[in-house]
């Protein structure tokens, strides 16, 4: 296996060729907020919370989506990149509702994690307060569009670990939301198996189960990435 | 191109493209087929006149004056605009030199000659457009005794890929679709790709409004873009491809499908082309209306049926395209110039345009000027050569006060500054970019706040909604610049615009959102004053 | 805020469960046709919509279904596709149509003029149906007419807009393309 070495944030650290830059990141120790990505999904570089800088560039890189190379010089922290995350999560609680103190996943949400992380107390951009619904539908679980940020860990998640495709993004721009099969109640949906793998690794409260209330959700988003190295290297995690 | 050499029989040129269609054309060359085909109406002719050739062509250029026409003769050419039904007859007769009344003095025709010598006309360098507005389109015979396709043979008997390949970079062409990207290295990277299936693409999903070059190329001279496009699939060793054209432009399909059908009746697409081995498929996909399809990956889900949504490169789809192939995509624009460029060489067009930005460029130009319609320059013709001299300027004589490039993801370039070269590099120093080619020139009346809420309106319309800082920053922008066209913005406000417009674009995922911030930007760098002047009472 | 919203009775949503079929392509035998033409590949799904919504005028969730199965996709899937392309309706089209163009041409010419013009007189704001389906308002961004702006089309036929400074002469031009006047402002 060969190996390339870089620095990051000062740090030399070397990881395996084909190691991600949000591994490499890991791997120094460091760590970048992250929404979108989740380890055992294929990457989307959409929540663009783990953009970092690379020397000679001017490009920011989603360091979930790219390739880690020899050489290469990484500053994660800067005052620039600091103002961008805080910013953007001041954009997705705007164009949301969400209201932390009666949430199903206060305390365990990885949003509130991150406005904790970047500093962020207020949104600065005024709220939109959408009318978005909620699909309780479900007999186990329920799906509250107020609280979703697009992260589609449950669209891969569904499509890529249980093959069943429920989910999907409808829609587009600022109207953007997450549909289960054709438009329809996520309870009529035939191809749902129940297996609960979008409710365990959704960020927030969007996706939750019934019988959680303010606080109660346990979220497993680790499973995505144990499932996957089960699946893939007869690895399991007991 | 317009003007053509004096000819013994005369001949008439309508455009029959979707400008001079929607004034009109349509009714017009029935009128002039049915008085051609009527012979001589005129009292006391008695010989059976010779039939009069009324040919349907692409675009004539002058689309503020449609429905455009052209009439070829011993004297050369004469162009007529605007002309209706009724007056068919009456030039007919004019054509055949059996009028009662001299041209000048035929109140049907008077006052609809249009001067051929002024610079709108005069300073055109047509290259990708020398054919466009003289074959008739929907007519390969009529293409291939212009000289599509010869380059192709050519190339396939005579050239290896390598050979094609080398001209192209020797020729310094660069992306005409906005991004500038030059098309030899591109085709390199594409080529020299381990062996394995490679597919070549069309982006001809312009979008950008106030742009309408690339559909002129597709309704006016499709073999040009097809011969192009064959030989773009042979430099880099592609055999399928597809052109990807936007709904919205339902004649440019339909004439696209029909040269389609007929290069493969004629040998010049499918299997043993030009009777080598080289073997092309090409295919139409039609959009659905997504202006993000212009972005390359967006274009790729959806030729693949799928959401168009972009994805972060690398890897470039130039190594990882469709299906996971290496993909060759090029803009309708930069594959029309490529017959030429093998036909000339790539020294010959090298030597047109300016250091950094060679050949010519198609621009539409569009807005508060005199002279709606296409030109093709030199790169490095200045701003002020095209808004004013051969756009004539604002219609109604007052100054002209900004030009805007680029569309959505373009900006407004103060009069001040229209001794600037268009190029890719100082039109980007601007704080614009040249864009696909569109020019929408604006007037005294238009404020400049409003535009760029005009285009962070679109924007907003058509944010795929992937990535937060163009689907909620783009949102929240449009509020802001609301508050400005409303007068009642604040400093805070100001303050506010400018910090998110750099964030979306530093951190959007694709060159839509990063782009989306420009129309704001530009205009607060050249307008600052308008913005300021829009502070509301007590800040 | 999290109130959850009640699940509408059984009915009211079409009925949507695959049902044990004779094959991939079958329902409405137009669309089945359409889909074999096309060689029943998932790659297809775009000109497949485009080909249904010129049969229906758009698209109705059991045609979608149709589709979603002849191409193998998943339901979800062929939802989002067809919900995120413009030109693809959802809903049956309005009997009236009338689309302003604002693209950037149209817009320096007047056209936010007009489409203003046309909201009051429809009583409709953009991209809106009248509730009776009598007429919509749709807005274009650019139809490539600029040399004829502003511009609008009216059920499919364009026309150049005179006037667009002069409310009142608007008005009149609006009346004699036989657009309604005076309808309730919502």
């Amino acid at each position: 296996m060969s190996v390339i070495t870089l620095q990051v944030d000062g740090r030399d650290v070397a990881v395996p060729a084909g190691s991600t830059l949000l591994q490499a990141i890991r791997a120094a120790g460091l760590s970048v907020p992250t929404l979108c990505d989740l380890e055992g999904l294929e990457p989307v570089g959409a929540c663009r919370l783990c953009l970092v800088e690379l020397e000679g560039s001017q490009r920011l890189l989603p360091a979930c989506a790219s390739e880690a190379s020899e050489g290469q010089v990484i500053r994660t922290d800067t005052a620039q990149l600091q103002g961008y995350r805080r910013m953007a999560v001041e954009l997705f609680f705007a164009e949301g509702n969400h209201v932390c103190a009666f949430c199903v996943a206060n305390g365990t949400c990885e949003l509130q994690d991150v406005a904790v992380a970047v500093g962020m107390d207020h949104s600065r951009f005024p709220y939109q307060y959408p009318q978005r619904a909620v699909d309780a539908s479900h007999p186990r679980f329920s799906l509250d569009h107020n609280r979703c940020i697009l992260c589609t860990r449950c669209v891969r998640v569904c499509d890529q670990i249980e093959g069943a495709h429920v989910w999907d993004v409808a829609e587009r721009g600022s109207d953007c939301r997450i549909v289960a099969g054709l438009d329809q109640h996520w309870g009529e949906v035939d191809a749902c198996t129940s297996c609960g793998k979008c409710v365990d690794v959704c960020p927030t409260g969007a996706l939750y189960a019934k019988e959680d209330t303010t606080a109660e959700k346990h979220p497993h988003p680790e499973r995505a990435g144990q499932l996957r190295r089960a699946r893939e290297q007869r690895q399991w995690t007991p | 191109m317009v003007a053509l050499p004096p000819c013994e029989r005369p001949r008439l040129r309508c455009c029959a493209a979707s400008g001079c269609r929607s004034a009109g054309a349509g009714p017009l060359l029935a009128a002039l087929r049915a008085a051609a085909a009527a012979g001589d109406i005129s009292a006391g002719a008695s010989a059976a006149p010779e039939p009069l050739e009324v040919r349907s062509v692409g675009c004539l250029r002058l689309c503020g004056e449609g429905p455009l026409l052209a009439w070829d003769g011993p004297e050369g050419t004469r162009l007529f605009g605007g002309l209706t039904p009724a007056a068919a007859a009456a030039l007919v007769a004019q054509v055949r030199g059996v009028a009662p009344i001299p041209l000048a003095a035929d109140p049907a025709l008077a006052g609809h000659q249009l001067d051929l010598e002024q610079p709108f006309f005069r300073l055109q360098r047509p290259l990708v457009l020398e054919g466009c507005g003289i074959v008739d389109p929907e007519c390969i015979e009529d293409a291939l005794a212009h000289g599509s396709y010869a380059q192709l043979r050519r190339v396939l008997h005579e050239l290896s890929p390598e050979q094609v390949r080398e001209q192209v970079r020797r020729s310094g062409l660069r992306g005409r679709g906005g991004g500038g990207y030059p098309t030899g290295l591109k085709w390199d990277t594409v080529a020299l790709q381990p062996p394995g299936r490679r597919y070549v693409v069309c982006n001809a999903d312009e979008g950008d409004p106030g742009a309408f070059m690339d559909r002129s190329v597709l309704e006016g001279d499709p073999h040009r873009l097809l011969e192009g496009m064959a030989i773009a699939a042979y430099a880099v060793g592609a055999d399928h491809g597809y052109l990807y054209v936007r709904a919205e432009y339902p004649l440019a399909i339909e004439r696209l499908r029909l040269a389609l059908q007929q290069a493969r009746q004629q040998g010049l697409l499918g299997s043993s082309i030009a009777g080598t081995a080289f073997a092309l498929e090409l295919e139409v996909r039609v959009g659905a209306g997504a202006y993000v399809c212009g972005e390359e990956t967006a274009l790729l889900h959806s030729i693949q049926g799928q959401r168009g949504i972009p994805r972060t490169r690398p890897p470039y789809p130039a190594q990882a395209g469709l299906w996971g192939a290496p993909t060759l995509i090029n803009n309708v624009e930069t594959l029309a110039a490529v017959p030429v460029i093998l036909r000339q060489g790539g020294d010959w067009y090298a030597a047109i345009g300016s250091e950094g930005s060679r050949g010519t460029k198609v621009f539409s130009l569009s807005g508060a000027i005199r002279h709606t319609g296409l030109v093709e320059v030199p790169m490095g013709t200045s701003l002020r050569t095209v808004v004013e001299t051969m756009g004539g300027g604002d219609p109604d004589g007052g100054a002209v006060k900004a030009v805007q490039t680029g569309g959505p993801s373009g900006g407004c370039i103060p009069a001040a500054l229209f001794d600037t070269p268009v190029d890719f590099e100082s039109l980007l120093a601007l704080g614009s970019m040249m864009g696909s080619g569109g020019m929408v020139v604006m007037g005294q009346g238009t404020a400049m706040p409003e535009v760029a809420r005009h285009f962070m309106a679109f924007s907003v319309n058509e944010s795929c909604g992937k990535c937060v800082p163009c689907r909620a920053g783009t949102v929240q922008l449009l509020a802001l610049l609301d508050r400005f066209v409303a007068q009642r913005a604040t400093a805070a406000d100001l303050e506010a615009l400018e910090a998110l417009c750099t964030m979306v674009k530093a951190t959007s995922l694709c060159g839509l959102g990063q782009a989306a911030p420009n129309p704001v930007l530009s205009t607060l760098r050249h307008f600052r004053q308008e913005y300021i002047a829009a502070l509301g009472p007590g800040s | 805020m999290s109130a959850a919203t009640p699940v509408p009775a059984p009915g009211a949503v079409p009925q949507l469960h695959p049902q044990p079929g004779p094959g991939p392509c079958d329902g409405d035998e137009r669309i089945a046709r359409l889909i074999r033409r096309q060689g029943c590949q998932g790659d297809g799904l775009i000109e497949v919509l485009h080909q249904v919504q010129e049969i229906h005028g758009y698209l109705p969730k059991p045609a979608l279904l149709q589709v979603a199965r002849a191409l193998r996709l998943p339901l979800s899937r062929v939802y989002g596709v067809a919900s995120f392309y413009h030109l693809f309706r959802l809903q049956a089209p309005a009997t009236h149509r009338c689309a302003v163009c604002l693209g950037t041409a149209c817009f320096v010419r007047g056209g936010g003029r007009l489409a203003a013009g046309l909201q009051r007189r429809l009583g409709l704001a953009l991209n809106q149906t009248r509730d009776d389906g009598a007429w919509a308002l749709e807005q274009l961004s650019c139809i490539g007419a600029c040399g004829q702006a502003p511009v609008l089309v009216l059920d499919g036929v364009l026309f150049s807009a005179p006037l667009v400074d002069q409310p009142k002469a608007l008005d009149r031009w609006l009346t004699s393309l036989g657009l309604p006047a005076g309808v309730e402002t919502r």
